[in-house]
């Protein structure tokens, strides 16, 4: 009995140093496989606007990078010629429940980056835990600056791959500076949590910059997450003077608030900014209100259509992702594969920089840092955040139905430079805005 | 006066969405002492069931105002179907335990449920807006609201009545009023205590569909309605006293009006109106403002 | 009656010695995971406190969050000690318990929780509209500091098992003498009549009060814990109704009939959500819910009823 139990332990031990050897040596062996674990909702009400659209994106780029089928740059096999294994998971269940997975996931499956992420919550308490680990993570699609300006200041493992949220606002305010400026004031409905709160400070405190002449003057309505149940917040918009609305509703919030609004007559009376348009728009089709601005956090979805972005990669991805899933791809699906895009340069690029053989994770990184490439609508520059954060173009327009296409589209659209409507590097978002947008690079 | 006219009216809309979310929780509590959590996926599966049904049957080009009867249909089938499989399957043998671990196993059927939801509709969501645009809006105080939001009201107060008819005037309100008193007496008494339970678990668990039901053309229905639900539905019965549909009403009706005059006055509280309501009713009447008596054993 | 240690005791602390030796062949990741069993089981046990006396709490996220808010407060605004921190929170926790026990030791039965788990979504309201606070976000919480040592990523997650541990020990003995006592022994009375109680002298309701304190400064304890495993605070993982549900359901799946039972229970918890987490994503919740009703119809006296039956085996 004791014999046996001794003899079990030392095995364990051996079989554990072995790994930590292995583990250790990683960088220096070739590899033939590279474990993406790929958070993502697959339940919950996050799932079908987000979550589900950044899976599929993930499957079909994915595969083309394992048959190296993508349009250049990225017409090599794998991740520095290694297979990619694309483990997706559920996002939900709350942060603590997110961090014991990311803990196990880098533990037990040998995780070798993460790419996902989609609630700014979880993006803020899985980034230093991926720092203690050491384990590369792009950030997806979470928008809160809070993540490299407070709480991983100094990030070496930990990156993201699309602007922060403040930038989508103040692109917002500058769409409204130039297009709308007769308008007389602005109200917001936001939902009554972080992602509804910041959205409206940050546009808030642009507009009061950008355009100090177009005021609020009613108090913005903050329904409870979920609520699905607008009636009376649409009563007090209908009672508000303002004729603009900013509203950062997403998924079913959105859709019951468009729903409910639309057979009370209130986007007659009033444009709305939806700051995620995008990702309902496909779903209610021609019962999104005419006229209302959408957002997608970036030149992505409805303004990446076949027919307003041209470019190779991007006709390939529509026309993939249209075939196998019988919808257009939406933000998260461009957000996703942004992350694994951003995934395969940094590898390419690092094994290039080590002489054709494997990168080792911190040769990735250093080919991540204040990286310029392409993905598959425009270029992501890692500019800030000390080149982890990435900043990108950020793009407005109004919704109109395409009847010749059979589907929404967009109108008046104007195009913002990465570099107008982030901050530079290094200065906290909102005091920038704060300060006036010291330093934005506009024309 | 032009607002006043509006919170009452936002106020009476939101109650009777509160009213008909909860209902069916007070019916059930107050007979059967069970606090169904499942109650929140109900509401969801007759919600996706309307919103299934009401898909068909536009799709099929039929008389537009049917959409209405395909409402009625999906409570009725969800509250027997699920019902049954509930009372018959679940609760049946947990009556004689302790009333929390009851509570628990509900909130495990729910859990179940809300998964099962899932495999059936899948993660896409549902619309069923036919009915809201069938019936236009109405001009209030100078205001436009939809018809179908404000015949909530009409419904809330129709299934109030109704409810409360059957219980004061009817033999089988009797026998139930026996029931809640005493079962183990009602029983001697040579009531099928049984049957009456199956029979009011099925009626609350139709009233909990029909909420899901009646408000699918004016949601996006996808997963995790439930979730959201059950809170509200706890906190109507709580404040208006567990197991009396007067107090259900009433209850709604103060949640609704307060939380109406918050939004137009003061947006900042309106997450809190409900709870805090909720705490300062069980502080001044722990019981709810309306509880039934019970005696105190010595 | 005086005789401190008994059999339970002597379970709980080789079977502690035991884990904790065992813990050492264990990955980072399952000790993870057993730290925040220990976090949740210290809740729970708080929930086995009231159970005794028929009371159930839908509502003890509330002492969870007031514990981990503490201690992130403490940390930023005072000092960053793993033990200090965890003294807020069971400070903060308790004082909430006292504070709140004079309003809720009048009620019993359902009432008691559901009033509970009022106060807990107020507490959840607050905190997810406090933008100081970092709304639904949270806030982050470093690594603690152990007595003024800054340990690295591991050691910090080995020594906070290892305090996690033995805690978790001193809780459940402490807990056990107490339940032996005769204020404790009082659970019972209160239980089956409280009305006999009172005419014996004793005041139920001062006996409820002093129970609903230990079982929030338990409550404070794990949530401070959890706070520093996990790294951050929020009050959709601490406060929401729901996680009040999961602590009614760790107690009746270790069973209540055992101090060292929650634990189990806890350890349990963990273990199949990972599990189902793993192998069924899309549906673990189902897996989660059917293992909960499995325990009611039958196991009714939770996980600890297969000890006991053990037990009385190798008895007989």
């Amino acid at each position: 009995m004791n014999a046996s139990r001794n003899r079990i332990s030392t095995q364990v031990v051996g079989a554990l140093a072995a790994l930590s050897l292995l583990a250790g040596a990683g960088g220096a062996l070739a590899k033939d496989e590279v474990v993406m674990a790929v958070p993502t909702f697959l339940t919950g009400a996050g799932g079908a606007a987000f979550g589900i659209p950044g899976k599929n994106a993930v499957e079909i780029v994915v595969e083309a990078i394992n048959a190296g089928t993508l349009p250049a740059p990225y017409n090599t096999k794998g991740f520095a010629g290694a297979r990619v294994k694309a483990m997706i998971y559920d996002e939900s269940g709350g942060n603590t429940k997110q961090v014991t997975e990311m803990r196990t996931r880098v533990q037990q499956d040998k995780v070798d980056l993460f790419a996902g992420f989609i609630s700014s919550g979880t993006c803020s308490a899985v980034a230093p835990v991926a720092e203690e680990l050491k384990v590369l993570t792009l950030l997806t699609v979470c928008g809160t600056p809070r993540v490299f300006e407070e709480l991983d200041k100094d990030p070496k493992y930990v990156f993201r791959t699309l602007n922060t949220a403040t930038a989508s606002n103040v692109s917002l305010a500058h769409y409204v500076a130039q297009k709308m400026s007769k308008k007389n004031g602005y109200t917001g409905i936001n939902q009554n949590y972080a992602w509804g709160q910041d959205s409206w400070r940050d546009f808030d405190l642009a507009m009061k910059v950008l355009a100090p002449h177009i005021k609020n003057t009613s108090t913005p309505q903050f329904p409870k997450l979920f609520s699905g149940q607008y009636g009376t917040e649409i009563s007090a918009l209908l009672r508000s003077p303002e004729e603009i609305v900013h509203a950062s509703v997403w998924a079913g919030d959105l859709e019951a608030l468009v729903l409910q609004g639309g057979a009370r007559g209130l986007f007659q009376k009033k444009t709305f900014l939806f700051t995620v348009g995008d990702s309902g728009v496909y779903r209610l089709a021609d019962k999104f209100p005419k006229g209302s601005l959408i957002g997608a956090r970036g030149p992505y979805g409805i303004y990446a259509a076949p027919h307003l972005d041209g470019s190779p990669l991007n006709v390939w991805f529509q026309k993939t992702y249209r075939e196998r899933f019988k919808e257009q791809p939406t933000q998260s699906a461009y957000q996703y594969a942004q992350g694994v895009l951003a995934a395969k340069y940094a590898y390419d690029k690092a094994m290039k920089a080590n002489g054709g053989k494997f990168p080792s994770t911190d040769q990735v990184i250093a080919a991540l840092k204040r990286a310029e490439f392409p993905t598959l609508s425009g270029t992501v520059k890692m500019a800030i955040g000390k080149g982890h954060q990435a900043i990108t173009d950020d793009i407005w327009g109004g919704f109109i139905w395409d009847a010749k296409l059979n589907e929404p589209t967009v109108s008046d659209v104007i195009r913002f430079k990465a570099e107008c409507v982030n901050p530079p590097d290094d200065v906290d978002s909102v005091e920038w805005i704060k300060g006036g947008m010291k330093g934005a690079k506009c024309s | 006066m032009q607002l006043a006219a509006v919170v009452l009216v936002d106020g009476l809309v939101y109650a009777s969405y509160l009213f008909m979310v909860g209902v069916g929780l007070t019916v059930i509590f107050g007979v059967q002492r069970v606090l169904n959590v499942t109650h929140g996926a109900f509401f969801a599966f007759g919600a996706y069931m309307s919103a299934t049904l009401i898909g068909l049957w536009y799709g099929a080009d039929l008389p537009a105002f049917g959409g209405f009867l395909m409402i009625l249909a999906a409570a009725v089938i969800v509250g027997v179907v699920l019902g049954v499989i509930i009372e018959r399957g679940l609760l049946k043998f947990l009556y004689d335990r302790d009333e929390h671990i009851v509570v628990l196993a509900t909130f495990a059927a729910f859990l179940v449920l809300e998964d099962v939801i899932l495999l059936v509709w899948g993660h896409d969501p549902y619309y069923a807006f036919q009915p809201m645009q069938l019936l236009g809006s109405t001009r209030i105080a100078g205001l436009a609201f939809d018809n179908f939001n404000l015949s909530m009201i009409g419904i809330s107060a129709a299934l109030a009545t109704g409810l409360w008819y059957a219980l004061r005037r009817t033999t089988w309100g009797k026998m139930l009023r026996a029931v809640i008193f005493d079962r183990e007496i009602s029983r001697a008494m040579g009531i099928n205590v049984t049957a009456v339970f199956l029979g009011t678990f099925i009626i609350g668990s139709m009233l909990a569909a029909l909420g899901g039901a009646y408000l699918a053309p004016t949601i996006s229905v996808q997963p995790g309605i439930g979730v959201e639900v059950i809170v509200l539905a706890f906190a109507v019965v709580v404040i208006g006293g567990m197991g009396s549909i007067p107090g259900a009403l009433i209850g709604a009706i103060v949640v609704g009006i307060s939380r109406a005059a918050a939004i137009h006055m003061l947006p900042q509280i309106e997450l809190f109106v409900i709870y805090g309501i909720m705490a300062a009713v069980l502080i001044w009447r722990p019981e709810g403002l309306f509880a039934p008596v019970t005696a105190r054993k010595i | 009656m005086t005789r401190l240690i008994d059999r339970t005791v002597i379970g709980l602390t080789a079977a502690a010695v035991l884990f904790g030796l065992l813990a050492l062949l264990l990955p980072d990741w399952v000790r993870f995971i057993a730290t925040q069993s220990f976090a949740r089981g210290a809740v729970a046990l708080g929930l086995l406190v009231l159970w005794r006396t028929g009371l159930v709490s839908f509502g003890h996220a509330l002492f969870f969050a007031i514990g981990a808010y503490a201690a992130a407060f403490v940390q930023r605004a005072l000092v960053n000690d793993a033990f200090v921190m965890t003294l807020a929170g069971m400070l903060g926790g308790g004082l909430m318990a006292f504070a709140l026990g004079f309003l809720l030791c009048r009620y019993r039965g359902i009432f008691f929780a559901l009033l509970n788990m009022a106060f807990s979504m107020v507490l959840w309201g607050l905190l997810a509209k406090n933008e100081a606070l970092g709304s639904t976000d949270g806030m982050g919480v470093a690594s603690p500091e152990f007595f003024g040592v800054e340990l690295d990523g591991g050691a910090t997650h080995l020594a906070l098992f290892y305090f996690a541990l033995s805690s978790a020990l001193v809780f459940a003995i402490g807990v056990h003498l107490y339940l032996r006592s005769t204020l404790g022994s009082m659970s019972t009375a209160v239980r089956e009549n409280e009305i006999r109680l009172e005419y014996l002298g004793y005041s139920a309701a001062r006996a409820v009060h002093v129970k609903y304190v230990i079982s929030g400064v338990l409550g404070g304890f794990g949530g401070a814990l959890m706070a520093m495993v996990v790294g951050q605070v929020d009050p959709d993982s601490m406060a929401y109704w729901t996680i009040s549900g999961e602590f009614v359901f760790i107690a009746i799946l270790g069973g209540t009939g055992n101090v060292g039972a929650t634990f189990i229970g806890a350890l349990a918890f963990e273990a199949i959500r990972s599990a189902a987490f793993q192998w069924a994503p899309t549906v673990w919740q189902l897996i989660m819910g059917g293992t909960l009703l499995a325990i009611i119809m039958f196991l009714p006296n939770g996980l600890w009823s297969m000890v006991a039956r053990l037990r009385e085996r190798r008895a007989s």
